[in-house]
């Protein structure tokens, strides 16, 4: 019978958010008191975080299994039963052919979830640095840039422009001092493919940046990281002095004449730095305001000198397709876009997490085969993809496959990779009104038109969601919304109106419902919904009456109770709190 | 860039941390950051002396300063609740736990309770879409709530309070 040797906890923020820590430290416990005999480590983001917490069970006979939902009741248990895996469940177990994991196809994230993200040792042990050797040793920086060419990869933080011909741009750069920048800032919400490479895998990201120093003739390098993000943080840094002490970096580089040095800088909590120009502003101590271009980074950047900015998901590409050759991973996704793409797929789908697909996979293979569909089996309504910048897909372009130019063409943008699914329940004008609060709050406030007209727009959305808009109001939407792309500076205020143009392009019935019949068809505006309750199905509990926090909901105890609709502030805890369901939502006018 | 001695200007309070730093702009930030990770806010005096010691004015400290989310200029509560406002959880309902708890904190976003025990923060996104929706109490996370979770999880704290 075959022995377990090492169990690995996936470490993620993710992972840690659902409660691996206390798993870890009991595996950590029962060791330190002599329980068990086995090895215990930890991994990063094993990409299935609605099965978190997650730990893999390695055999002696080299079998690994993964278990999933593991509490730490669970993981006591199994410390125990001296590991037997009968204390695991249906619920724990993963099914034998899991789409979720089968139809993936890891490149950026195959490390992510397998090795120890802190040893450097496991890094290598896949190859790791191998990349970077033979760059030094037999490449020319041409020949790199020529062959990142070749393999057509094109910028994942989302506008998709092709990275070869960025480097050779600044490449061509006589000047002494360049800069290489690492755009580790993900500001959209919903989204964290890069936090999860960067805690999985930052050997990768940090080879990738070296090379690319290497390629463009940079002797200075930053990674500019969302100071929210204190985990990939805390590995950068280690794995920065792990690079260094092997000479990976610093002082002319596995003895060759190429020096680099990498400083991390913390970002401030401003979504306008993912932004290059106010990234390098941030990066030299100022705003973080956006400014013209040209002079583009590749001429003019940090302090003047000529800087490339890529994102992290670009640069852990970098060392695969070198290892790979650039020709097989041309072979892999579409003719346009090549490789993979990494999605963090969340909001109401069934199975979320993170999921690297090939290009030209369509989005319906991606939340239906991959993702199991829509939670608690609901309607899909839409899937928004690219955050703030990006847009809205109604159900009948499913079948989109996912390639920079198809998304284009839907009104959405590939972006970063945040793949938000919505359903029946939510509401598309509210969902628009959120973004341009976003963007609100986000907004440099350099630009007229996107300061002062996206709030315009907003207030305009909000009016809608009140049951208070007039049909005119869809006209100066659009008006507002070309101006504002027409006007605005950066990539923010150009994409700002995209959440508002593809709601009303695809979903133009809601915004009419609004209008029109005071309706919200998803329940979720508040002003256009009641709570009222059913008095058939009442059975006098009282829950919702103690819950009201406005006493509208009332009555005698074991008679039916009722709402005072004047009272009624629509938060809700009576309809979370009732048992027997008879408080129920209604919209548009009373009958 | 100059490299300034620490001695040159005074810097009463804050001068074994900010002057750890070379005194040139790019500082700027690493140095509010470590002064706020230090105070939990940044203290008016703080911002008075790193103007000093980088030779800038005070307004493009706190032009700086008020520029990113991070930065807080008021003392955050013994409990600080950040209540991501992500797209995944914001699809599930943040905003009505949003409501909820300012409505039980009698406070706003960016404000401290009188008994300095809570402070209430939005952020735009805590990257944990998979427990959405989800808050942050002192860097513990707490996911997949709704009203009730969290206004137990409210009174969980006031009660712990109450047992010292």
């Amino acid at each position: 019978m075959s022995r377990v040797t090492e169990i690995v906890v996936g470490m993620g923020s993710c992972g840690i958010a659902a409660g691996a820590k206390g798993v870890y430290d009991s595996l950590l416990a029962a060791i330190a008191q002599g329980k068990m005999d086995i090895k215990v480590g930890e991994t990063g983001c094993i990409g299935a975080c609605h099965k978190e917490p997650i730990i893999e069970v390695r055999y002696d006979n080299g079998q690994k299994k993964l278990f999933g939902e593991v509490s730490e009741k669970k993981i006591t248990d199994f410390i125990a039963s001296e590991c037997n895996e009968k204390v695991f469940n249906q619920e724990n177990a993963f099914p034998e052919d899991y789409p979720y994991l089968s139809r993936q196809r890891k490149v950026v994230l195959s490390n992510s979830g397998i090795i120890d993200p802190e040893s450097i040792v496991e890094y290598l042990d896949t190859g790791g640095y191998e990349a970077l050797k033979r760059v030094l040793q037999s490449m020319t920086p041409a020949q790199v840039v020529e062959e990142i060419k070749t393999s057509g990869l094109r910028g994942r933080g989302g506008a998709g422009f092709p990275t070869g011909m960025k480097w050779s741009f600044i490449a061509a750069s006589s000047s002494k001092r360049k800069y290489m920048v690492c755009n580790a800032d993900e500001g959209d919400p919903g989204a964290f493919m890069d936090r999860s490479v960067l805690e999985g895998d930052p050997h990768s990201v940090i080879e990738g940046m070296i090379i690319a120093a290497y390629a463009i003739g940079a002797g200075e390098g930053y990674i500019y990281v969302r100071a929210e993000y204190p985990l990939a943080i805390k590995r950068l840094n280690k794995a920065l002095s792990q690079a260094e002490e092997r000479n990976f970096l610093g002082n002319r580089i596995l003895g060759t004449g190429f020096s680099f040095f990498i400083h991390i800088k913390e970002g401030a909590g401003a979504f306008v730095c993912g932004e290059e120009t106010a990234m390098m502003a941030s990066i030299e101590g100022k705003r973080g305001m956006p400014r013209l271009r040209p002079p583009y980074p590749a001429e003019k950047g940090l302090w003047g000198y000529p800087t490339n900015i890529n994102n992290v998901e670009t640069l852990a590409n970098v060392p695969r397709i070198l290892n790979m050759g650039a020709k097989k991973f041309a072979s892999i996704g579409t003719e346009k876009s090549k490789g993979t793409k990494v999605f963090s797929l969340a909001g109401k789908i069934k199975y979320g997490g993170m999921v690297e697909v090939p290009m030209g996979m369509t989005l319906r293979e991606i939340i239906f085969d991959i993702g199991g569909g829509i939670q608690e089996d609901k309607q899909f309504k839409a899937v928004q993809l690219g955050g703030p910048s990006g847009g809205c897909i109604p159900e009948e372009l499913l079948d989109t496959p996912v390639d920079y130019e198809s998304i284009n063409a839907t009104g959405a943008i590939m972006g970063s990779g945040g793949m938000v699914v919505m359903d029946e329940t939510t509401c598309m004008v509210d969902v628009a009104r959120y973004f341009l609060s976003f963007i609100q709050s986000e907004s440099c406030g350099k630009c007229t038109f996107c300061r002062i007209g996206t709030k315009r727009m907003m207030e305009i959305l909000q009016r809608i969601t009140q049951g208070k808009g007039k049909l005119e109001d869809l006209d100066e939407l659009e008006d507002l919304a070309r101006r504002v792309k027409v006007s605005s500076l950066c990539g923010l205020g150009q994409t700002a109106p995209n959440p508002v143009l593809t709601t009303l392009k695809y979903f133009r019935d809601e915004y009419l419902a609004h209008i029109e019949r005071h309706e919200c068809p998803a329940m979720q505006c508040k002003a256009l919904v009641r709570y009222v309750i059913d008095p058939n199905e009442c059975r006098g509990c009282t829950i919702c009456a103690r819950f009201c926090p406005t006493h509208a909901a009332s009555g005698d105890a074991k008679k039916p109770h009722s709402i005072d609709q004047d009272l009624c502030i629509q938060c809700g805890l009576c309809y979370e709190g009732c048992r027997f369901h008879a408080v129920k939502i209604a919209t548009g006018v009373p009958a | 860039m100059s490299v300034k001695d620490a001695t040159s200007v005074t810097l009463p309070l804050y001068g074994d941390l900010i002057s750890r730093f070379p005194a040139t702009r790019d500082y700027l930030i690493p140095i509010l950051q470590e002064l706020q990770e230090r105070e939990g806010y940044l203290p008016e005096q703080g911002i008075y002396e790193v103007s000093d010691y980088l030779d800038l004015p005070e307004s493009k400290v706190y032009g700086v300063a008020t520029f990113y989310n991070q930065f807080k200029l008021i003392k955050p509560g013994k409990y600080r609740i950040q209540i991501c406002r992500g797209t995944a959880c914001h699809v599930k309902g943040s905003f009505n736990l949003l409501e909820t708890l300012q409505r039980e904190l009698g406070i706003l976003p960016g404000e401290t309770s009188s008994d300095g025990l809570f402070s209430l923060e939005t952020v735009a996104c805590l990257g944990a879409c998979s427990i959405a929706p989800v808050i942050m109490v002192n860097g513990e996370f707490f996911g997949r709530l709704d009203n009730k979770k969290v206004l137990s999880l409210v009174q969980d704290f006031r009660n712990r309070e109450e047992v010292k």
